[in-house]
C-alpha cells in the first residue's frame, strides 16, 4: 500500500458530534497537568468572562483524530497507519471550546508530499460548535514510511 | 489568578518562565483515557519493541499538553492562547519503573519559554517554547533552562495580551 497523491484536496464527511463535558475538560487538563483554574473550576472560569469550564489548549485533539480517522481508513488515500509517525500539530483558536459545547469536527487532506517511498500527509480539521461558532482549525502532519523504509524512531 | 501581562511591557528574548514535569506509566494511562489515543506504544513494552523502539514512549501530544501550562499561567487566561503548535523531534522513553508505584516518574521534561515576537498592532505575543528529556530527575542548573535532549522543535504559542 502506498500512499495515493491523488487524493489531496479531498474533504471526509464531519465525524459523529462531541458532547463535551465538564468532567472531560477536567479528566484532560488532569492528563496534561494543566493547572489553570479556569480549566477546573466554573466559578474561575466565568471569572475571566467564559459561560464555562475552558477546555486545555491541545484538547481538540480528542475531537480531531475522530474526524481524521475518515481519511487514515481511507482505502483510496493509501496511508497505512502501522507505518505512521506524528510529525506537526498546529492548533488555531478561533473562539474557546468550552464545557457543555456539541463539537462537529470535519477534515480534509490538505497536503500529500510524496518522500521516496513514503509521504507527508497533512490534514486540515475545522471544528465548530452546536452555535455554529468556528471555534478551531488543526493542522496535523503524519510521515508515512515507506515499505522499503528502515524502521525509524518515531 | 495571575496578573495579565502588558504587551508594552515585554521584551523579545525575555523569560516567561520555566518548570520541570515528572512522568510515570501512570501519567500515560491517564492521558491514553483522556484524549482516546490507545495506541499499545504508550503502555506495552513488547509492543513498542515490535515495532522498533527501545520501549514504551510519551505520547507527543501529552509532551505538547504538557508544555501549554507554563503558557496559560503566563497569560492568565487559557483563552489567550490562541495558536499553538510543534514538531515532533524525538521520542520521549518512558521506561517502566524498576521498583514502587506505577505513579513514579521515570522521565523529566525541562520546559522554558520566551517572547520569541511582539506585534504590538495585533495585541499579540508569540511565545517560544523549549522542550527537554531528562532520564533523571535532576536537570542542569536553574535557570538555564533546557538541560537535556530536546524533544520537540519550533513550539510556538501566539497569546493575544
Amino acid at each position: 500500500m502506498s500512499v495515493n497523491p491523488d487524493r489531496e484536496g479531498h474533504t471526509y464527511p464531519p465525524a459523529e458530534p462531541y458532547q463535551l463535558s465538564r468532567d472531560a475538560v477536567r479528566e484532560f487538563a488532569t492528563a496534561v497537568m494543566a493547572h489553570h483554574p479556569a480549566h477546573h473550576d466554573v466559578d474561575a472560569a466565568r471569572d475571566l468572562g467564559h459561560r464555562d469550564l475552558i477546555a486545555p489548549p491541545t484538547f481538540v485533539v480528542r475531537v480531531a483524530q475522530r474526524a481524521e480517522a475518515a481519511a487514515v481508513n481511507d482505502p483510496e488515500a493509501g496511508i497505512d497507519f502501522s507505518r505512521v509517525v506524528h510529525a506537526e500539530e498546529r492548533f488555531t483558536h478561533h473562539s474557546p471550546v468550552l464545557a457543555g459545547d456539541t463539537l462537529t469536527a470535519q477534515t480534509t487532506l490538505e497536503r500529500i508530499r510524496v518522500m521516496g517511498a513514503g509521504a507527508m500527509v497533512t490534514t486540515r480539521t475545522e471544528v465548530h460548535n452546536d452555535a455554529g461558532t468556528h471555534t478551531t482549525t488543526v493542522i496535523s502532519s503524519l510521515l508515512v514510511r515507506g515499505e522499503d523504509d528502515q524502521e525509524a524512531t518515531p | 489568578m495571575s496578573t495579565r501581562p502588558q504587551i508594552d511591557q515585554l521584551e523579545k528574548g525575555q523569560s516567561i518562565g520555566e518548570q520541570t514535569v515528572g512522568i510515570s506509566r501512570a501519567d500515560l494511562i491517564r492521558y491514553a483515557a483522556a484524549s482516546g489515543d490507545h495506541n499499545p506504544i504508550h503502555w506495552n513494552d513488547r509492543f513498542a519493541r515490535e515495532v522498533g523502539l527501545q520501549g514504551v514512549i510519551a505520547h507527543g501530544m501529552l509532551t505538547m499538553g504538557l508544555a501549554a501550562d507554563l503558557v496559560t499561567a503566563w497569560a492568565g487566561d487559557p483563552a489567550a492562547v490562541v495558536d499553538y503548535q510543534t514538531r515532533f523531534t524525538k521520542p520521549v522513553p518512558v521506561p517502566d519503573a524498576e521498583a514502587g508505584s506505577p505513579e513514579t516518574h521515570t522521565a523529566w521534561l525541562n520546559i522554558s519559554g520566551k517572547v520569541g515576537k511582539i506585534d504590538a498592532e495585533a495585541g499579540t505575543v508569540r511565545v517560544d517554547l523549549t522542550v527537554a528529556w531528562n532520564s533523571q530527575p535532576a536537570p542542569g542548573t536553574p535557570g538555564e533552562g533546557s538541560a537535556g535532549e530536546k524533544v520537540l522543535a519550533k513550539t510556538q504559542a501566539v497569546v493575544a495580551l
